[in-house]
């Protein structure tokens, strides 16, 4: 059970970001910037970001939702879940490895990330825009994993919800969907 | 040296990166703002207390001694008292609730799993109530992120006390919209 009273038809982050809408714009002004906004980075690429944080977080239902997202973007599941295990081995782009990496030591501190995990990313051709989103949207993970755990959220069980999340993402992005979440309460 | 090339490398810490990216830089100052200037029953000097002391837990200099100088301009005290923030408040006068809220929040920067059903109640005991409770949870998950953004790219921070001064009045009673 959440620890404040939330929105029953809004598990997860979503009914966190409609019990407080005036601090709930600019979490999703953010998000929608660095995971949907113009980059040289694919939007994909932008979520397996965002899972292998909220997964190294073990927040279950950050980690589920954007590995739906990454899934659907990237056509196929297998990539996401060998990001999660092993970002050596998976078939990622060489500089996309580095950008994980530093992704991950961001998860724990910021002071973890050291100039060689930076130069190594620079020597696979990574940008300072690059690296700077890659930090930024890392550490929003961070900020997105603690607000849905500390409040004790509903994570839901059933992976369907997950596919509507997941669709949901991908098709409407961050933004609040402009008709509200009324039509979602069964 | 930061990590990236920052237009300006004299500003310090998350200031250098908003030269950077003005886009990203708009809702970050929007959500510093309406988190701890905007409506709430706690008041600003509450909330800077709060951030400042999450971001001393992430070790972040310059979020822990900016917003501990805004929480000390808030509260009418010198910049110097902003010390006793990192010896868990001998000085500073703390309310019993707000004891309770730190250290929810000290649970959050452990990990969102770490704030028990304990926790929440003793702050219910104390008179907290549900929005308290989750601009405390908000608040520091917050601080988390732009502790993170600071010293992942690996900005430069003053040490003194004294640097902070006017940037904490300025944070206090101009606020954080600057784009």
């Amino acid at each position: 059970m959440p620890h404040i009273p939330l929105p029953s038809h809004l598990p997860g982050i979503t009914g966190l970001l409609e019990y407080r809408q005036d601090t709930a714009a600019p979490i999703r002004e953010l998000t929608q910037l660095l995971l949907r906004g113009d980059s040289t980075l694919s939007q994909g690429e932008r979520e397996l970001i965002a899972t292998v944080v909220s997964f190294n977080n073990e927040c279950i239902f950050c980690t589920t939702a954007h590995t739906a997202a990454a899934d659907l973007l990237l056509g196929e599941s297998e990539t996401c879940e060998m990001v999660k295990q092993d970002i050596d081995t998976a078939p990622v782009s060489s500089k996309m490895k580095t950008l994980l990496k530093i992704a991950k030591l961001v998860q724990k501190s910021g002071k973890e990330v050291t100039p060689e995990a930076v130069a190594a990313a620079k020597a696979e051709g990574a940008t300072d825009e690059e690296i700077h989103d890659t930090v930024l949207i890392a550490a929003l993970f961070c900020l997105y994993n603690r607000y849905v755990d500390g409040l004790a959220s509903v994570t839901p069980t059933n992976p369907e919800f997950y596919e509507y999340l997941g669709e949901r993402i991908v098709n409407h992005g961050y933004n609040r969907l402009p008709q509200g979440y009324e039509h979602l309460k069964k | 040296m930061a990590h990236i090339a920052l237009p300006n490398e004299e500003l310090p810490g998350i200031v250098g990166l908003f030269g950077f990216k003005s886009e990203t830089a708009k809702p970050l100052c929007a959500l510093a703002e309406v988190l701890l200037r905007g409506p709430s029953s706690l008041t600003s000097g509450e909330r800077e207390l709060i951030a400042s002391y999450v971001s001393n837990l992430n070790n972040c200099h310059f979020c822990h001694t900016s917003h501990g100088a805004a929480a000390m301009a808030h509260l009418s005290c010198d910049v110097n008292l902003l010390d006793d923030i990192k010896q868990d408040f001998i000085q500073i006068p703390v309310s019993p609730k707000l004891r309770t809220l730190l250290n929810i929040a000290a649970k959050v920067q452990k990990g969102g799993k770490h704030v028990s059903e304990e926790d929440v109640a003793a702050a219910r005991a104390e008179g907290a109530t549900d929005q308290e409770i989750h601009d405390t949870v908000l608040i520091a998950a917050a601080f988390c992120m732009f502790n993170r953004y600071v010293d992942g790219l690996g900005t430069w921070a003053p040490k003194e006390n004294e640097a902070y001064r006017e940037m904490g009045e300025r944070m206090a009673f101009v606020g954080y919209n600057r784009y």
